[in-house]
């Protein structure tokens, strides 16, 4: 039996990790490219969501490089996520390629259904040893979100644009490598002390945005067109809604870990979303405000073309903007979305923001306790 | 003078009219519903909904911006679910939010949530909030709910029988209490049109579809003239239940029409960014295609789409239908 899964952004370190920690083979897919893209959208179905046809283009390479099962999230709903398994497995039969699919769904009646799930993938390795690895994979995830958010940091104060990223793809395989919990701590530790070796200005305060939106995109770099690079490259500070680590403990562990999670985002969505929309829509809305009451200077969303909840969010986000005096900005990807295009817009958009901060100057002010000038 | 209750003609209207209109006329109300769908009302929707939304959800936009000055409440039920452990689709669910953010002036909305996706009995108490806004009188909204579940009962029959739910709806405003035969005349042909009610049942968005394939002389037959345990039992041949209603409706549909040999033809329509139609219409073509028993045709709608293009791929389907039956 040789494992494989679907790439979203940096959860194969935690995957591989996993199941190398049970002995189990497994085949990680070439990371997305053009080829993936194009392999994936030649069978999938048109109207689809975009993770959807990356999502095939990855078993498709990896069933070239010698997979034979396919380990699958499920879901129950509204959001189609929940239903990639099921068309992805027709697919797969349609064209030939013979590979098992394993979809991990949440426990409708009871626990048992979903260890029952496990055990086709771990055979007979002891309960323990499965929950050692599931816990190294943790750490790995959590390691990865740490020098992620270090990143973000460093990016729009170095002198030298690059240097941060190059750290940051040594750390991704630091951790990648790493063999027992000793091994990550010291990768970060290491991540840390390279980057602040960095030439950098510490004390400028660059513009913060927030992005916001439906997970994979957020999550995938080759998805998002590396917008959080390009913003960094521009000189912002970047925060994210949902790292990896949280997603892992919603959708994965049953949100079994009792995480600051989506929740304190869900219950800032009334009352512009009030009720539950499937996906992230509700979380979408709930961080924006969250961004705003930490004064940040711009919100962007990202989604995949013909998210159904982003799509309630994003019909929604204009009077949270007017409300809150929050500028937002949506950027919608599919499989023709092009760098040079979004670049340009982004571009835009900070320099929107950056002349809309010097213009208002009333950062000063409220630190001094004065009044703030209500400018928008 | 009665509250005037607006009721946009859009979307679930093709599904449950006959409940909300029996349970607010029995409340002493008056009905009003939107005028039917116009170039205007469509180009309206478009105008106020973000460029992403599917066609049905712009179209209620639309329909919601007619009522405007026609009604005192609108009737804006957030439909979350209709059944144990499925869901309409995430736009439903966001509707009310979507309206009330992006179109201004509006008539205060009677906005219930009818979720009976853990309890079934919860449809009452969805429906005591919404007559609240009406009477304080529970035994009034009590009786008012049983009259709503009748209307809804006769209906189901008459779509059984064969008429079209808008053709239901019709006849039972003129009075139709039931009737013993079937409305449906021999034709050279039986086509199933699959689709959302909203897109097929909507002469202005669907471009007439069913009218011209009348016209052609052919029989056509839809989702909702099957009964629920047919649609059930076919869904639940899947290796996973779907979690959209609306999506089980048009599997199950297509397994139990695929199978009989009383249907010539098969006409999906989806509409463009449908999320749910996406998956379903995939499923079923490819179910048909491995079956490769019966001609299958789809069709995708949007605000664009002109009517020549669709009448062209209807006749060319209608012939290889007769060509292929004078083959065999």
């Amino acid at each position: 039996m040789k494992i494989t899964f679907p790439h979203m952004g940096n959860m194969y370190i935690c995957l591989k990790a996993l199941f190398n920690y049970l002995d189990i083979e497994v085949v990680v897919p070439p990371m997305p490219s053009k080829k993936t893209l194009s392999l994936g959208t030649q069978h999938s179905p048109e109207f689809a969501c975009l993770p959807l046809k990356i999502n095939m283009g990855n078993f498709m390479e990896a069933y070239e490089k010698g997979a034979d099962t396919i380990v699958m999230a499920g879901g129950v709903g509204p959001c189609r996520f929940g239903y990639y398994a099921q068309v992805q497995r027709e697919i797969l039969q349609d064209i030939g390629y013979d590979m098992k699919m394993v979809v991990l769904e949440p426990p409708q009646k009871h626990i048992s259904e979903l260890l029952v799930k496990i055990r086709e993938i771990t055979g007979s390795r002891s309960w323990l040893d499965v929950i050692r690895a599931i816990r190294f994979a943790w750490f790995k995830a959590s390691a990865v979100d740490e020098v992620e958010r270090m990143v973000h940091r460093l990016r729009p104060r170095e002198y030298n644009p690059g240097d941060a990223d190059q750290i940051f793809k040594e750390a991704l395989k630091w951790i990648d490598e790493a063999n027992s919990k000793k091994e990550i701590d010291s990768a970060v530790a290491r991540t840390r002390d390279e980057m602040q070796a960095v030439p950098a200005d510490t004390s400028r305060r660059p513009l913060k945005i927030g992005i916001v939106g439906e997970i994979y995109v957020l999550l995938e770099p080759f998805v998002n067109l590396d917008v959080e690079k390009h913003l960094g490259r521009l000189g912002v500070e970047v925060e994210r809604s949902i790292y990896l680590s949280e997603w892992i403990n919603d959708h994965l562990f049953m949100g079994l870990l009792r995480l600051k999670g989506n929740k304190a985002a869900r219950e800032m969505a009334p009352p512009y979303v009030n009720h539950f929309v499937g996906g992230h829509g509700q979380e979408t809305i709930g961080s924006t405000v969250l961004f705003a009451k930490e004064n940040y200077d711009g919100v962007i969303q990202v989604m995949p073309f013909g998210c159904m909840p982003e799509i309630v969010a994003e019909s929604v986000l204009p009077t949270v903007s007017r409300d809150l005096g929050l500028p937002t900005f949506c950027l919608i990807v599919d499989e023709h979305s092009g760098d040079a295009g979004v670049v340009t817009r982004l571009e835009a958009f900070v320099d929107l923001l950056a002349r809309r901060k010097e213009g208002k100057g009333d950062i000063d002010f409220k630190e001094k306790g004065e009044l703030v000038c209500a400018d928008i | 003078m009665p509250v005037k209750i607006g009721i946009p003609r859009a979307l679930l209207y093709y599904n449950y009219f006959p409940l909300w209109n029996g349970f607010f006329k029995a409340l002493g109300a008056e009905v009003v519903v939107s005028s039917k769908t116009t170039k205007a009302i469509l180009d309206k929707g478009v105008k106020q909904s973000v460029d992403e939304a599917c066609l049905p959800v712009k179209l209620f936009f639309g329909h919601v911006t007619d009522l405007k000055d026609k009604a005192d409440y609108i009737f804006m039920p957030r439909m979350v679910s209709v059944e144990r452990k499925a869901y309409i689709c995430p736009k439903f669910l966001g509707l009310p939010d979507m309206i009330r953010h992006n179109i201004t002036d509006l008539p205060p909305f009677i906005e219930i949530t009818v979720n009976m996706s853990k309890n079934d009995g919860s449809l009452y108490k969805s429906f005591s909030e919404a007559g609240r806004y009406l009477t304080g009188n529970s035994l009034l909204i009590k009786k008012a709910f049983q009259k709503g579940l009748q209307e809804m009962e006769r209906f189901r029959r008459l779509n059984e029988l064969g008429f079209l739910p808008h053709e239901a709806i019709e006849q039972m405003d003129r009075g139709l209490v039931a009737q013993n035969f079937s409305p449906l005349q021999e034709g050279r042909m039986t086509i199933a049109v699959i689709g959302h009610g909203y897109n097929i049942y909507d002469t202005h968005i669907s471009m007439n579809l069913i009218g011209k394939l009348r016209e052609m002389g052919v029989r056509v037959v839809t989702p909702d003239n099957l009964n629920t345990t047919i649609i059930r039992d076919r869904s639940d041949e899947l290796p996973k239940k779907l979690f959209w209603s609306l999506g089980k409706q048009m599997i199950g549909s297509a397994f139990h029409f695929m199978r009989s040999d009383k249907i010539d033809g098969i006409i999906h329509v989806a509409s463009f960014g449908c999320g749910p139609d996406s998956f379903t219409q995939e499923i079923i073509e490819r179910h048909l295609r491995r079956s490769g028993r019966i001609p299958f045709l789809n069709l995708t709608i949007d605000e664009h789409t002109g009517e020549a293009g669709v009448i062209t791929r209807l006749e060319a389907f209608v012939d290889m239908i007769e060509w292929r039956r004078d083959a065999l």
